[in-house]
């Protein structure tokens, strides 16, 4: 289980630039539980997954993992039971390696780091099936630079590399936003697999609508540090498209764009 | 002046193959890391300080050489704390050190600004079992040239291990390292030891060598092994297969050859340093003009 609990977050404090972001802001996540979270630009979700992850302090308030305070635990630690994907595809490979080299980094998260051979050669046929998986030819160019690939394709690298670590926790940030329509829905079918076969507790930021409303178990939609929309399970499946439009330009008019 | 560059060449590779182990050690901060270590110019004379002094006490020359090692690998590790224990900038962490090392250099020697190994000592290159076997000409060459080959291939070993991986990726995207639940300022630092280790080394081989300790031999340390580290790195990045061990060696020994042919070309060694500058103002120039010219087409 996951918790938030009574966030505040202040960028600037003091300064004319100061923005705050969250007051008193709350969240509990269930084991297993699937969550989306939409929101416009600015609202505060890769600020929200920061402080999650521990990427970024909060001003006051904890985080709890199953019950256990971690607000200060440091980021690399607590990295050991989350896997993230973050907006920015180059953040989640190294580009000067090969995918081969990237995805035994990745094989390797659960290992001693030690002076054993980096790559397992017997692990190979695993990880060009899993890239098979996604459609892109990655399992034919093993050996290029993950610097050479597109955003899209190493994207979905990063999403396949997570796929191999040992983790409880899926911490997804507009992951699939530089992804091509069709390449798209192959990641976010395989993101639900993942997620179902591992039993994992997910957070998925998207700005696809469609896709929040088609996966996940809950929906959250953000708006200047709040959560103006929460619904789960029943809920949520009855939730429509048009009724989320309408929600998200409500939102939109108040902020005056 | 072709006849003098072509008399002095075998000297010249000789340079070459002894600062190789330089370059193989800024190749891990530079080109794995990309941590720009000013610890070197205090590094490599600390290796030369450490070895030579202990060469006049009477120490085997392989046991000089394995301490000095040891003491380049603890100013890695200082630089490394500095840098991320304390959060101070790289290039400051590196200055810091370099200074220090500056003063800690004279503390080894006694006080010492030149230490010469008189010609009946034993050192890696003479008066020992392996070297008496070798015709004198041959002496550095091989002997040099072995040292060069086993650090290398050790290098390229340890860059294929997982730990190897890890700082590979260390220098790559710290976020990785740190998705991969590991602390990065640590794979940093292991990174600034082991990189000064070598350093140190070869300043200690090449003091064995020369027979001389002079306390200001770091002075331009970064820049030229820099130099020999782009020269190898650029000449070898379109071809395929080639390690970038392999490619810092040769850059070593070319840059080593280029000087020695400016200085043929009628340059004094007062110059050396001009030379060296220049070499590696053309050298960066180039490359960020030609990504300039393909960024434009
Ligand atoms: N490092 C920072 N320093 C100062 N302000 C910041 C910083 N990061 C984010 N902010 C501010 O906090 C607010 C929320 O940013 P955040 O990145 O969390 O939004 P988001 O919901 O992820 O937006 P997007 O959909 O564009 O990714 C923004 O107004 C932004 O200007
Ligand atoms: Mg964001």
């Amino acid at each position: 289980m996951l918790e938030l609990r009574q966030i505040d977050k202040v960028y600037n404090p003091g300064t004319v630039r100061e923005i705050g972001l969250f007051s008193d802001f709350s969240l509990t996540v269930p084991k297993g539980q699937f969550v989306s979270v939409v929101g416009s630009n600015g609202s505060g979700k890769t600020t929200l997954l920061n402080i999650l992850c521990g990427s970024l302090p909060p001003d006051s308030g904890q985080v709890l993992l199953d019950g256990q305070d971690i607000t200060r635990q440091k980021e690399h630690l607590r990295a050991r039971r989350f896997a993230r994907i973050y907006q920015n595809p180059a953040l989640g490979t190294c580009a000067k390696m090969s995918i081969r080299e990237n995805m035994a980094l990745a094989d390797n998260k659960r290992r001693r780091m030690n002076l054993r051979p980096g790559t397992d050669r017997s692990r190979l046929p695993l990880w060009r099936q899993m890239l098979a998986e996604l459609g892109l030819g990655l399992e034919n160019m093993m050996e290029a630079r993950a610097g050479s690939l597109s955003g899209g394709q190493r994207q979905a690298l990063a999403l396949t590399m997570s796929r191999l670590t040992p983790v409880d926790f899926l911490i997804l940030d507009e992951h699939t936003a530089a992804l091509d329509p069709k390449a798209a829905d192959i990641i976010m079918h395989l993101t639900d697999r993942m997620v179902r076969e591992s039993g994992l507790t997910a957070i998925m930021v998207t700005h696809n609508l469609r896709f929040a409303l088609d996966y996940g178990d809950r929906l959250l939609m953000m708006h200047q540090g709040h959560a103006v929309l929460d619904v789960r399970d029943e809920g949520k499946r009855r939730l429509e498209m048009e009724d989320l439009l309408r929600l998200f330009n409500e939102i939109s008019v108040e902020c005056g764009n | 002046m072709l006849s003098t560059f072509l008399a002095t060449l075998p000297s010249t590779l000789e340079q070459g193959l002894l600062y190789a182990v330089l370059a193989l050690g800024i190749m891990i901060t530079y080109t794995i890391l990309d941590f720009p270590d000013l610890t070197v110019d205090g590094s490599f004379p600390l290796g030369g300080a450490v070895s030579t002094t202990l060469l006049l006490r009477g120490w085997d020359p392989l046991a000089a050489l394995l301490a000095a090692t040891a003491c380049g690998a603890l100013a890695g590790l200082c630089t490394g704390l500095i840098h991320v224990k304390l959060r101070v900038r790289a290039l400051f962490s590196g200055i810091i050190m370099m200074t220090a090392l500056y003063s800690i250099n004279l503390r080894i020697t006694g006080g010492n600004a030149l230490l010469s190994i008189p010609r009946t000592a034993s050192t890696l290159f003479r008066n020992n079992a392996a070297a008496d076997l070798l015709p004198p000409w041959l002496r550095v060459p091989i002997i040099a040239g072995l040292l060069v080959l086993a650090l290398k291939v050790l290098l390229d070993l340890f860059l294929s291990t997982r730990a190897g991986y890890l700082l590979r990726a260390a220098g790559d995207n710290e976020t990785v390292v740190t998705a991969l639940g590991r602390d990065k300022g640590n794979v940093k630092i292991a990174g600034l030891t082991m990189a000064n280790a070598l350093v140190a080394l070869s300043g200690a081989v090449v003091c064995q060598e020369q027979r001389l300790f002079e306390v200001s031999m770091g002075t331009g340390t970064m820049v030229l092994a820099l130099a020999s580290v782009i020269i190898g790195v650029n000449l070898f990045r379109r071809v395929e297969r080639v390690r970038p061990t392999t490619a810092v060696i040769a850059g070593s020994i070319l840059y080593k050859v280029c000087v020695a042919f400016a200085i043929a070309c009628g340059l004094s060694p007062m110059d050396m340093k001009l030379v060296t500058a220049a070499l590696f103002l053309g050298i960066l120039a180039s490359g960020s003009l030609k990504r300039k010219e393909k960024a434009h087409a």
